[in-house]
C-alpha cells in the first residue's frame, strides 16, 4: 500500500467513523445511566430519515440535523418509558425499538405522493476548511479536510468525557449506573437522570444516523446505515464506556470498511479476495474485539456500569 | 402511646410521628406508630427483626411514604417525597446495606446529590474537605481511595462523614454494630454521642439490649409494627426492655452439656480459596471438625468465611489445600459429591443459594433429596411424595405461612430458615455447615435454629457455626476459630473465650501479640 492510499483510507475512516461515534458515545451515556438500549438501529435509521426530510423540504442542513435529534431522542422516549417507568425487560425493548425504527424509516422514505426514495439531498455537508491548511501533505486532509460534523463529533466526545468524569451532573449519571440505591439515598433523582440521558443518547444516535444521509451518502435509499446502530453497540464495549476511546474505536471500524475498497484498487493479488468477504471484516472485528474483551479477567476491568440493564423499584423489599 | 418519653417542650422535638401506617403487600410493618425525638439525644429503636424498625426508619428517611399518618419536623408539618427531601431538610440515614458506591471514591460519593452550587467537580478540594471532616469527628478516611477497596468499619465511617458532610440535624443509624467488632462499636458509639453533644439528633436501631443500655438517652420498643413503649433508658431494667420487645420473657436456647466429640468427620488442611475478583481470600486455613461438637468460626464479616464455606461444600473448588468428610477426600469434587458424602449446608444468603425463590415450598424441601426415592422413581417424579413428605416436614419443622402451590419466596425469613434448615437435616448428614444461621430471624425462630444446631450436635453430627454474632457463638460453641484476612488467627475452648478476647483477634490483633 502506497502512501496515498494509506491517506485515503485514513481520511475515509474518518468519515465512515463519525456516525459511529455520534452513536457510541450517545449509547454510552445511556449505558452509563444504567439502561441498555439496543435500539440504536433504530433510531439512527429514523434520525437518517427525518434528517433527510427536513433538509429535503428546506433545504437547510441545519434544520434537518436539529429534526433528526429531536426525532431520535422521541424513539428513545419509548425506549425510556418503558424500560424506567414500566421497567419491562430492557433487552426485549431495545430490540422492538430497533426493529420497528427500521421499519418506520423505510416506511417514510416511502411515504406521500413525492417519496424520497431515490432522491439526492438538496444541500450536504461540505469540507471547511479549502485550500490553505488543508492542502499541507498528510496533516492537511487528515485534520483540515473534514466537514463540520466531523469537528463536532469530536467536541460531542470531549464533552462527553468532561461531563461524565469532571462534572457533578456526570457524577450522579455514573452513580445512577453503578448504584441506583445508594445514588437515591444520596439525594439523585435516579429516574429523571434515566430519562435525560436516554434522551441524550437517542438524539445522538438520531444525529449520526443523519450524517449517513447529509453527508457521506447524501441521496435517500432503502437501506442507507447498514448496521452501523448494531456496531455502535458492540464500540461501547470496545470503547470501555470511555467517550474518547469511542473516537478510536470508531475510526477503526471506519478503517475496517474503507480497506475492502482500498484492496481492490491495489491490484493482485489483493483484488482477488471477493468483496462479499472483506465486507465481514468489520463484523469480524467486532466479535474478536468481544471475546478478547470480555473473556477472563480483562472483563472486571472494562467498567461496565453495575446495574446496566437492571430496573430499579424503589421500594423492593 | 401509652408511656411516653418525658418531653414537656414540643418546641425540644426534632422529629414527631404522629399515627403512622405503612403496609406491603398487606401486610403491616407500620401500626399506627407514634414516634419522638428530642434534640440532642441519642434515641434507642428497639424491637425484634420484624418488628417494624427499619420500615419507620425508611419513612423518616424518606425512601418509603407512610399509608398514613403525619411527620412534624421542628414543630412543623412535613412530607418527604424522597430521600433528597429529607437530606434537605437534614434528615439522613445510614442504612444497613450501606448506600455507598462501590465503584467511586470516597470523596466522589460525598459530592454525590450533594446540593452545592456549581458544575464542575473539583476533586482535590473535595478530598481535602472530606479529610478534614474525618480528622475532626477522630474518624479518619483516605478521601481517594474507592469505596469497594475499603473495609465495612471504614465503609460506615465513610457513611457517617457523608450525612456530616450534609451537615444532618437527625442521624438514623440502622443496626450499624452488626458488622463492626467490639472494638469498633466503642467508637462508633463515641461519634454518637459527639454528634448528639453538638445537638444534633441521632436514632440508633438495635436489638442488642446491652448496646441499648451503654449508648442511648431515651428507648422506643416497637413490637409487630406497634409502638409499645418508650422510656428514658436510665429507667429501664435490660429485663422490662427485653419483656417489651417480645411481649414475654425471653431465654433463648445455648449448650449446656458437655459430651465427648466422637471422631473427625471433617478435616481441612491448608485451604486456599479464591474470592469473586480472582484473589486468594482464605489463605491457607486448617482445622478439624469431630462428631457431636459444633466449632464456632468468628470474624468480622468479609474475612474470608464465605468463600471457605464455598471451599468446604464444593460451590467453589479451592486453589490448594484438602478437604475430607469423614474418610472422603472432596476437595475437587462436585457439589452432589460432597452432599453424598454427607455435607450440609445453610447459606448465609437464604433465597437464592439455599432456596429457588420461584419454586413452592414442597419442591424446595425436596430439592436435595429428589434424585432418589420417595421422590422419585427411576426417571420420574413421584408427585405425591413430595407432598406427603412436605407436608411431614412442614408439620414437623413448624414452617408457618406455607399456601400450596405458591412459591416459597412469600414466607417470612424466619419460616424460610427453617425451611432450608429442615432439608439439610433430613439430609442425614455428617458435617452440617451453619452459615449465620440467626441473621435476620425474631427470638422465636432463632430459639427454633438454636434448638435445631443442639440436636444435631447431640445426635452426633460435626457442626460448623460461621457467624458474626459473638452472642451466639459463645452459647452455641464447643470450640471457637477466629478468621481475619482469611487466616484462622486465634482458637480456644469456648469457657476460655470472652467478647473482649474475641473483639481483638476479630481485629486482627494475633494470640500472643496481645497484651
Amino acid at each position: 500500500m502506497n502512501d496515498t492510499q494509506l491517506i485515503l483510507t485514513m481520511f475515509a475512516a474518518v468519515g465512515l467513523g463519525t456516525p459511529l461515534i455520534f452513536a457510541t458515545v450517545g449509547e454510552i451515556i445511556t449505558e452509563r445511566a444504567g439502561i441498555l438500549n439496543l435500539g440504536v438501529q433504530g433510531m439512527m435509521l429514523i434520525g437518517a430519515v427525518t434528517g433527510f426530510w427536513g433538509t429535503f423540504q428546506t433545504g437547510n442542513l441545519v434544520f434537518g440535523v436539529v429534526i433528526a435529534m429531536v426525532c431520535g431522542a422521541a424513539l428513545s422516549a419509548v425506549h425510556a418509558f418503558t424500560s424506567i417507568t414500566l421497567r419491562v425487560n430492557q433487552i426485549v425493548s431495545g430490540l422492538a425499538l430497533a426493529l420497528f425504527g427500521s421499519g418506520l424509516a423505510s416506511f417514510l422514505g416511502r411515504a406521500g405522493s413525492e417519496p424520497l426514495v431515490g432522491h439526492p439531498s438538496r444541500a450536504q455537508f461540505e469540507p471547511i476548511f479549502t485550500g490553505g491548511i488543508a492542502d499541507i501533505p498528510i496533516v492537511g486532509p487528515l485534520l483540515f479536510g473534514h466537514d463540520p460534523l466531523v469537528y463536532l463529533s469530536w467536541l460531542v466526545a470531549g464533552a462527553a468525557s468532561y461531563y461524565l468524569f469532571r462534572t457533578r451532573m456526570g457524577l450522579s449519571l455514573r452513580a445512577v449506573g453503578e448504584d441506583p440505591a445508594s445514588a437515591e439515598a444520596a439525594g439523585v433523582h435516579v429516574s429523571k437522570v434515566r430519562y435525560v440521558h436516554v434522551l441524550i443518547g437517542g438524539a445522538l444516535a438520531g444525529l449520526g444516523g443523519a450524517y449517513f444521509s447529509l453527508a457521506l451518502t447524501p441521496t435517500w435509499q432503502d437501506d442507507p446505515i447498514g448496521a452501523a446502530g448494531w456496531i455502535a453497540i458492540a464500540l461501547v464495549i470496545l470503547a470501555s464506556w470511555r467517550p474518547w476511546r469511542a473516537v478510536f474505536a470508531a475510526y477503526l471500524f471506519g478503517a475496517a470498511e474503507r480497506v475492502q475498497f482500498t484492496l481492490q484498487t491495489l491490484g493482485e493479488p489483493w483484488s482477488d479476495i471477493p468483496s462479499t468477504l472483506l465486507a465481514m471484516l468489520p463484523f469480524i472485528l467486532a466479535i474478536i474485539a468481544m471475546i478478547v474483551l470480555t473473556s477472563g479477567k480483562r472483563a472486571r476491568l472494562l467498567g461496565a456500569p453495575s446495574a446496566l440493564g437492571v430496573p430499579y423499584f424503589r421500594e423492593q423489599r | 402511646m401509652t408511656t411516653d418519653a418525658p418531653t414537656d417542650a414540643e418546641t425540644d422535638l426534632a422529629v414527631e410521628l404522629r399515627n403512622v401506617d405503612k403496609a406491603f403487600y398487606g401486610v403491616k410493618a407500620n401500626d399506627n406508630v407514634n414516634f419522638r425525638l428530642a434534640r440532642g439525644e441519642v434515641h434507642a429503636l428497639l424491637g425484634e427483626n420484624g418488628a417494624g424498625k427499619s420500615t419507620l426508619c425508611s419513612i423518616l428517611a424518606g425512601l418509603y411514604r407512610p399509608d398514613a399518618g403525619e411527620m412534624f419536623l421542628n414543630g412543623a408539618p412535613t412530607v418527604f417525597k424522597s430521600p433528597k427531601d429529607a437530606l434537605a431538610s437534614g434528615v439522613g440515614m445510614i442504612y444497613q446495606h450501606f448506600r455507598l458506591v462501590p465503584n467511586l471514591t470516597v470523596a466522589e460519593n460525598f459530592a454525590l446529590g450533594h446540593p452545592s452550587t456549581g458544575i464542575r467537580l473539583d476533586q482535590k478540594k473535595l478530598q481535602e474537605e472530606a479529610a478534614e471532616l474525618g480528622d475532626r469527628y477522630g474518624l479518619p478516611i483516605d478521601p481517594s481511595a474507592r469505596i469497594w477497596q475499603l473495609s465495612v468499619g471504614e465503609q460506615q465511617r465513610v457513611e457517617i462523614l457523608k450525612l456530616l458532610y450534609r451537615n444532618v440535624d437527625v442521624l438514623i443509624l440502622d443496626e450499624p454494630t452488626a458488622v463492626l467488632t467490639p472494638q469498633e462499636s466503642k467508637q462508633l458509639f463515641k461519634t454518637m454521642r459527639q454528634m448528639a453533644d453538638e445537638g444534633r439528633s441521632v436514632i440508633f436501631v438495635s436489638h442488642k439490649l446491652r448496646e441499648v443500655k451503654e449508648v442511648s438517652d431515651s428507648v422506643t420498643v416497637l413490637r409487630h409494627g406497634r409502638n409499645v413503649g418508650g422510656v428514658a433508658t436510665a429507667d429501664a431494667e435490660a429485663e422490662d426492655l427485653a419483656r417489651m420487645m417480645v411481649g414475654r420473657d425471653l431465654v433463648l436456647p445455648a449448650r449446656t452439656d458437655t459430651t465427648q466429640p466422637g471422631s473427625v468427620v471433617l478435616a481441612v488442611t491448608d485451604l486456599r480459596v479464591e474470592g469473586d475478583r480472582g484473589l486468594e481470600v482464605v489463605s491457607g486455613v486448617s482445622f478439624e471438625v469431630r462428631a457431636g461438637e459444633i466449632v464456632g468460626i468468628a470474624g468480622v464479616s468479609g474475612n474470608g468465611q464465605r468463600e471457605l464455606a464455598l471451599g468446604l461444600n464444593g460451590l467453589r473448588t479451592p486453589t490448594a489445600g484438602r478437604v475430607f468428610i469423614t474418610n472422603f477426600d472432596v476437595t475437587k469434587a462436585s457439589v452432589l459429591a460432597h452432599i453424598y458424602a454427607g455435607m450440609s449446608y445453610v447459606p448465609q444468603n437464604r433465597l437464592g443459594v439455599g432456596l429457588a425463590p420461584g419454586l413452592t415450598t414442597e419442591e424446595n424441601l425436596a430439592l436435595k433429596a429428589f434424585r432418589q426415592p420417595p421422590y422419585s422413581r427411576g426417571r420420574r417424579l413421584v408427585p405425591s411424595a413430595f407432598r406427603s413428605e412436605g407436608a411431614r416436614q412442614i408439620e414437623q419443622y413448624d414452617v408457618r405461612g406455607v399456601r400450596p402451590g405458591l412459591p416459597i419466596r412469600l414466607l417470612s425469613g424466619g419460616n424460610l430458615q427453617k425451611a432450608l434448615i429442615a432439608r439439610e437435616i433430613e439430609m442425614g448428614p455428617k458435617v452440617l455447615i451453619l452459615h449465620s444461621p440467626t441473621r435476620g430471624l425474631d427470638v422465636g425462630a432463632t430459639q427454633t435454629v438454636r434448638q435445631l444446631a443442639l440436636a444435631e450436635r447431640a445426635r452426633g453430627v460435626g457442626v460448623l457455626l460461621i457467624s458474626e454474632d459473638l452472642d451466639e457463638l459463645l452459647a452455641l460453641s464447643d470450640r471457637l476459630l477466629v478468621m481475619y484476612e482469611g487466616e484462622i488467627v486465634g482458637q480456644m475452648n469456648t469457657e476460655d473465650a470472652t467478647a473482649e478476647r474475641l473483639g481483638l483477634l476479630m481485629a486482627g490483633k494475633r494470640q500472643g501479640e496481645q497484651t
